[in-house]
This record gives structure tokens, C-alpha cells and sequence, in this order.
């Protein structure tokens, strides 16, 4: 597809935003912005990563996250194998390097990898030689879902410098917020985390992050919420002591909103808990981005993946004409 | 009896006789004869030339995991105890959870039996505190000590209820041994995988913090004051239990600690990339913590250096770090990393190093050797304290490779290892 080397500072794998330059990751953004366009087209398809072969291995289940994926991948033109672990020899008791090597052994370009345990992308990375993609491990990075968050706050905001972004939550056992602090940070934003002291993770103030104890403080101080998934595990782990008395402390409802001094706009990962950690008219009302940012997921895993097979940033709106 | 063995030419370093000087030391029917600069031989007796090396009573470890019965993958009784005397350690007391646990006196009495029959280091058996280890009920402690036992331990586990563990620092007074503890509050600790703090936070990793540790030894403390009993705590790791120590020590408890070589030098950063090498229990911390575990051993606050050596093969620590077991090797490096942490940046005099690895181990169990006063059993190791050597794993003793310091130039290297007088380990090649 492409005689150079990728010059968008990506190395051979995206593990996650901490380790990238702000340069890096406003590449990918650039660079995803000429894809959102195929996905609005009668015919979605280009031929930029025909005969790539690409495995979706998800040890976790997911939805959302694996059904983008699988779209910019077919959206690009390549082979792709979606590889479920219930399904899987991972049950027969395989070792995950084991299941690597003979994926690799395959012949395969590329690993998309969900997995439970923290690390296991940048382990399967260590030992493999196609590029691996962390679309989520343990509670450590998910980088493609800060990298839709941030292409939709820029398109929120024309910018990302400067802005105020609270998130607000399960940040303990969140890795989409890790990665976002530090994909904000490198872009200039200013973070704060927001949620019970049960649910906010050790010394992250170490990571230059504010702590809000108290929802309104938060939404006072931001311009964009990022509201994480409460799961009910969280309740039954003792975190916390109810659902309902966390939607009544933490809830992000249109009442609060209201007294913000401004719009604030509201990000959501999803899958929602609808009437826990955010309300319905929130969720479904004017200041909500949150299926824009479902729809700019495809755009920034089409961008990782067009980047990550060599491409350069800057010929990303030929590749997609399939001219280069 | 064998020859009699005189040792002369080197640098002698015995802290328990305050003695560092050039002496020759003679051994008779594996007992100390006699130490001096004038010690002759008498006729008959082997000579070993020990130019160039230093001398001193071989080194105690009071905290070894051997993994036989049912980890011998890992680790057994004969390839623990030649990584022993390889490391400088004339004796090693063995951890009783194996599977099964060394909870009974035939147990017992088979590691003390298998350790002697290598003729390596001296092999001394701890048992477990509880049946099972489960934290639930005490072992037949007596039965234990007849069989050969010289404390009790759930290491691995913490013993967790209060009542229990004021039993057992109650009963063992009995035999006058001590309970040592894997301090560690459980309720604390769910899921934990290393320090709690700014490296986990990063990585998503879930955390142990101090407190887990420093709450345990505080209860612990206390119920030593309350039954004056011999507490031991292993491997102290966190700033906050050692303020315990002090205390405790201030007010003349019968309470002993341990610091492994890896918790006085290494910290959380080495888990960076998700590292399983540096996957420990309890886990590296940061620098104020070194300092602290460094400051309290210097001061006599922790008594001794432990390894902890904890042995575990490749395919085990080969995987996702949630699912990699806990545990540095560390009879093979203890010495010389030691020598890294302490004598080289001056912390300590290589007596006083010599001194928490072998007379303190001797004093605060009882035992007697950890001197070479006439008429102790001739347990010596010579080594070379300014030789350097480079970290293979591959040539270890031990049959697991895990440590995180693979390539790593350390000083001290051990030359020869004697136990009741007989040659046990000789590196090989001139020094």
C-alpha cells in the first residue's frame, strides 16, 4: 500500500496514549477526520487494507468496541476473523502467548486485542511482530475509545487546549479513563476525576489530575463531562452502597446541569446505565455527544489502522480514494 | 572424623567477636578451634590457601521457599539448599507451605531428612501455624519442634484472626519459638498485584498499600506486649510498619524482623511494562520506603536480611501480570546485592553486613552458628567482597530463573562455602 514508513510517530502498536507525543495522537485525529467521510457514503468501502489480514481477539465481551473495529476494518477492504475466547482454545487452557504464536503462525498483519488482565496488549506486543492494538485491557488503557472522545470534543470545541474535562465515575476500574487523562493532558486539555474516594484510584493526583468529591463542583468547574458506566458489580464489591444512592450523589441529571455556568457537553462510553450514573433527558438531550462519538469511533479506528499499516497522515485523503 | 582444615591467608570478618583483621582460622571435627593471626596447623591438617578472600561465619537465611512436597517444577529441598551454599548460606529455614503444607511432625521430619541427605547448606524446617495453613486452627506445635522444627509460620498467609495469632504467640512459649508473620491485613489487599500508588494507578493495576502491612504489624505488635511472645515479621517492605518496629523495640518487646536484599534497593518502577520478574509479596515499593526498611536494618530496628527466595518457573511468570505468581529468587544474589544496596553506597561496613546476615539471624533464633568462636560448628564462607560478576540466571543453582536483575554487575562474589567443616560449594575459576 504505502513505500514509507509511517511517519505519525505510531510505533509498531497503539497500547495506549500515555506513551505517545501530543504530535502523535493529533495525527491520528487529522488523519481521521478524511475517514469519517466513508462511512457516509452508499458504498463504504475502500481498498486501503485489501489483503490485510486482521484477527478481533476478544477474551472480554463486547459490543460496541469489537462491531467498530470489525467496521473500519471491512470498511478499508481487510480480511478480518473475529476470535471470541469462550469460543476459543483460551478455555482449553492455551496460554495467551500460545494463542498469539499461532495466530502469527497464520500469517496474519494484524491483532485487535480485548483482554480482562492489564497489560496483556503490551504482552502480546512484546512477542509477536504484527502490529497488536489494545482495544482494551484490564483496567489499564482503551486508547481507540479516548481517540473518539477526543475527535468529538474537537469537533465540539474546535479545540482541545484548554478545555476543562471532568470525568466522572468508576475512574478505579476505568480504563477509558486512564487513557483519557493522558491523551487530554498531551493535547493541553486540564483533567479532574470525579466520583466517590472508593471509586477514584490511588495518588491520582500524581497524574496531575483534580479530585471533585462533590458532582456539582465538577460541573461547575467543566466544559465537557466524560460520564463512565456504574456497574453493578461495583455495589455488590461494597464500593458503594446502592445504585440509587449513588444516581442521587453522582448522577449527572439535567437538574445539575442546569446550573452550569455553561453548555456543558456531555461524553458517555457507553453501554449507559440509564437512571444510575446519567439521566435519560441528559442522555438523549441537546448538550449529549454520545453518538457522535460512536459514529467518530469508526473514523479513529479506520485512522489507527490505516497508520499502523504504514500510512502517512498526510495521504490519508488519496489512500481513501484508493490512490495511493 | 575428617582432617582437621586450616584456613589461613585471608581477611577474617567476624562481627560476633568484633574481629576483622587477617587471621587464619583452624577447624577440628567440624567445630571452630581456634581463630588468630598466629593459629597454626597442626600436622596432618588440609590447608586452604584464602589469599585474597575474606572469611566469615556463613550466612543464615530464616525465610527460604523450597517448594517440595508437590512444587518440585520449581524448586526441591536438593537444588534449594546447593543454591544455598552457592549464595554464601550455610543454613536456610525452609517455609511449610507446600502442598501439602509441612503440618505435621512426618513432614517436617522428611524436609529435615531430604536436606541432610544433599550435603549442601543445613536445612531447618519451619512449620505451618495453623493445620493447612488455613488460618483456623493450631498445629501440634510440640509434635512440630520434636520432629525437628524451629518456628512456625502460615507464610503465604497471613495469620489473620487476632484470637489465633494470640495463641500462638501464647503456646510457642512453650518451646521457645518464634511465630514468624507474613503481616498482611487481607481485607485490604483484594486483587492487589503491587504497591498501591502512582505506578498502579497508571498501569491499572491493582494495588497493596502500607497499610495492609503496617495495621498487621501494629495488631501483631500488640499481641506480642500482650503474651510475650516472639514475634518475627517477615519481610518488612513498607516506612509505616517500621515505625511499629520502633516502637516495639523501644519498648523491649520480644519482636524481630526481616527486609529482603530486593526491598532495600528496588521499587515499584520496576514493574513499569508490566515486569512479572518484579511481581512480589509484598510488593516493591517506593524510595521513602527503601530508605526506611535501609535506615531501620542499618539501626538495628529490623534485625536480619532475608531472601525470601521464591522460586518459580519460566512458564509460570510468563504471563498476563494478574495471573504471574509473586516471588523473586534470591539465594544466588542476596549476598551481592546486598553489598549494592549497603557496603558499596556506605550505609554499612561489610562487618555489619556480615552481621545481619549471619550473627543476627544466630542471635535472634537462638542458634550457634553465625561465629567462628571456638567451639561453634564450622559453618565459613570465603568470598571476594570486590569481585564483581554478572547476573546469569542460567547458571544459577536453583532450578527457576525469576529475578529481575538478569545482566545485572553486582559485587561479592562467594568463593567457597563450608559446612561442619566440610566443602559444600567451590566457585569455579581463580579468583
Amino acid at each position: 500500500m504505502n513505500d514509507k514508513r509511517p511517519d505519525s510517530g505510531l510505533g509498531k502498536d497503539l497500547i495506549g496514549l500515555e506513551t505517545l507525543s501530543g504530535d502523535t495522537i493529533s495525527a491520528i485525529l487529522d488523519t481521521a477526520e478524511p475517514f469519517k467521510e466513508i462511512s457516509e457514503r452508499a458504498i463504504k468501502k475502500v481498498p486501503v487494507l485489501r489483503g490485510k489480514t486482521i484477527v478481533n481477539l476478544f477474551f472480554e465481551p463486547s459490543t460496541r468496541t469489537r462491531i467498530s473495529f470489525e467496521f473500519a476494518e471491512k470498511r478499508l477492504g481487510a480480511d478480518t476473523v473475529n476470535v471470541a475466547a469462550s469460543g476459543s482454545s483460551v478455555v482449553k487452557g492455551e496460554t495467551l502467548v500460545d494463542t498469539a504464536r499461532n495466530l502469527e503462525a497464520m500469517r496474519i498483519d494484524m491483532v485487535v486485542i480485548r483482554h480482562g488482565s492489564s497489560g496483556a496488549a503490551q504482552f502480546l506486543a512484546d512477542r509477536i511482530p504484527s502490529n497488536v492494538i489494545n482495544a482494551g485491557d484490564g483496567q489499564h488503557e482503551h486508547p481507540t475509545q479516548a481517540l473518539l472522545d477526543l475527535l468529538t470534543l474537537r469537533d465540539s470545541f474546535g479545540r482541545i487546549e484548554g478545555l476543562k474535562v471532568c470525568i466522572v465515575g468508576d475512574v478505579v476500574h476505568s480504563r477509558v479513563a486512564r487513557s483519557n487523562i493522558f491523551g487530554l493532558q498531551k493535547l493541553g486539555a486540564e483533567v479532574a476525576v470525579c466520583g466517590p474516594r472508593s471509586l477514584i484510584p490511588a495518588a491520582i493526583e500524581d497524574l496531575g489530575v483534580q479530585v471533585f468529591t462533590h458532582v456539582e463542583d465538577a460541573i461547575q468547574w467543566a466544559d465537557a463531562l466524560n460520564v463512565l458506566r456504574l456497574q453493578l458489580e461495583r455495589m455488590n464489591a461494597g464500593y458503594i452502597p446502592s445504585l440509587r444512592e449513588y444516581n442521587r450523589v453522582y448522577g449527572v441529571t439535567q437538574a445539575r446541569l442546569d446550573r452550569a455556568p455553561g453548555d456543558t457537553v456531555i461524553l458517555h462510553p457507553g453501554p449507559m446505565n440509564r437512571g444510575v450514573e446519567i439521566d435519560s433527558d441528559v442522555a438523549d438531550g441537546p448538550q449529549s455527544v454520545i453518538l457522535p462519538q460512536v459514529t467518530n469511533g469508526v473514523a479513529v479506528r479506520m485512522a489507527v489502522l490505516y497508520l499502523l499499516a504504514g500510512g502517512a497522515p498526510e495521504r490519508a485523503e488519496e489512500a481513501k480514494k484508493g490512490e495511493a | 572424623m575428617s582432617r582437621p582444615l586450616h584456613i589461613h591467608g585471608g581477611r577474617v570478618v567476624d562481627p560476633s567477636q568484633g574481629l576483622d583483621a587477617p587471621a587464619a582460622v583452624l577447624v577440628i571435627d567440624g567445630l571452630i578451634e581456634a581463630v588468630g593471626p598466629d593459629v597454626e596447623a597442626p600436622e596432618g591438617a588440609e590447608s586452604i590457601d584464602a589469599s585474597g578472600f575474606t572469611v566469615s561465619p556463613g550466612l543464615i537465611d530464616v525465610h527460604v521457599h523450597l517448594r517440595e512436597p508437590g512444587g518440585e517444577h520449581k524448586e526441591s529441598i536438593a537444588t534449594g539448599s546447593r543454591a544455598a551454599v552457592a549464595g554464601g548460606f550455610t543454613t536456610i529455614w525452609a517455609m511449610p507451605n507446600t502442598d501439602p503444607p509441612i503440618d505435621d511432625p512426618a513432614a517436617v521430619g522428611y524436609v529435615r531428612a531430604a536436606g541432610r541427605a544433599v550435603r549442601a547448606s543445613r536445612v531447618m524446617p519451619i512449620g505451618a501455624a495453623s493445620i493447612g495453613q488455613k488460618g483456623e486452627k493450631m498445629t501440634e506445635i510440640g509434635e512440630l519442634v520434636a520432629a525437628g522444627a524451629v518456628a512456625v509460620s502460615d507464610d503465604g498467609h497471613p495469620v489473620h484472626d487476632s484470637g489465633l495469632m494470640r495463641r500462638l504467640l501464647e503456646y510457642t512459649q512453650t518451646f521457645d519459638i518464634p511465630v514468624l508473620q507474613h503481616a498482611e491485613d487481607p481485607g485490604l489487599t483484594p486483587g492487589g498485584v503491587m504497591n498501591e500508588g502512582r505506578v498502579a494507578t497508571a498501569l491499572g493495576l491493582r494495588g497493596i498499600p502500607n497499610a495492609a502491612e503496617a495495621g498487621m504489624v501494629a495488631r501483631d505488635v500488640m499481641l506480642s506486649e500482650l503474651t510475650g511472645g516472639h514475634l518475627h515479621v517477615c519481610h518488612v517492605s513498607a516506612r509505616q510498619s517500621v515505625d511499629q518496629l520502633r516502637w516495639a523495640k523501644d519498648r523491649g518487646l520480644r519482636v524481630t524482623s526481616e527486609v529482603t536484599p530486593h526491598h532495600l534497593l528496588l521499587t515499584e518502577d520496576l514493574v513499569r511494562g508490566y515486569n512479572t520478574q518484579a511481581k512480589v509479596h509484598p510488593p516493591l515499593r517506593v524510595e521513602e520506603d527503601v530508605e526506611a526498611v535501609r535506615q531501620a536494618l542499618v539501626e538495628g530496628v529490623i534485625d536480619v536480611i532475608a531472601t525470601d527466595h521464591a522460586p518459580h518457573h519460566y512458564d509460570e511468570k510468563e504471563r498476563e501480570f494478574d495471573d504471574a505468581p509473586f516471588g523473586i529468587n534470591g539465594l544466588e544474589t542476596a549476598f551481592s546485592l546486598c553489598m549494592k544496596s549497603l557496603v558499596e553506597p556506605g550505609h554499612m561496613t561489610l562487618s555489619g553486613l556480615i552481621d545481619r546476615m549471619s550473627c543476627a539471624p544466630a542471635r535472634i533464633m537462638g542458634l550457634d552458628t553465625g561465629t567462628l568462636r571456638p567451639g561453634a560448628p564450622a559453618d565459613i564462607v570465603l568470598y571476594t567482597p570486590d569481585e564483581s560478576w554478572t547476573v546469569d540466571p542460567a547458571r544459577f543453582y536453583s532450578r527457576s530463573r525469576n529475578t529481575p536483575l538478569v545482566g545485572w554487575v553486582l559485587p561479592g562474589r562467594i568463593r567457597r562455602t563450608i559446612v561442619s567443616g566440610e566443602t559444600r560449594f567451590e566457585a569455579e575459576g581463580d579468583a
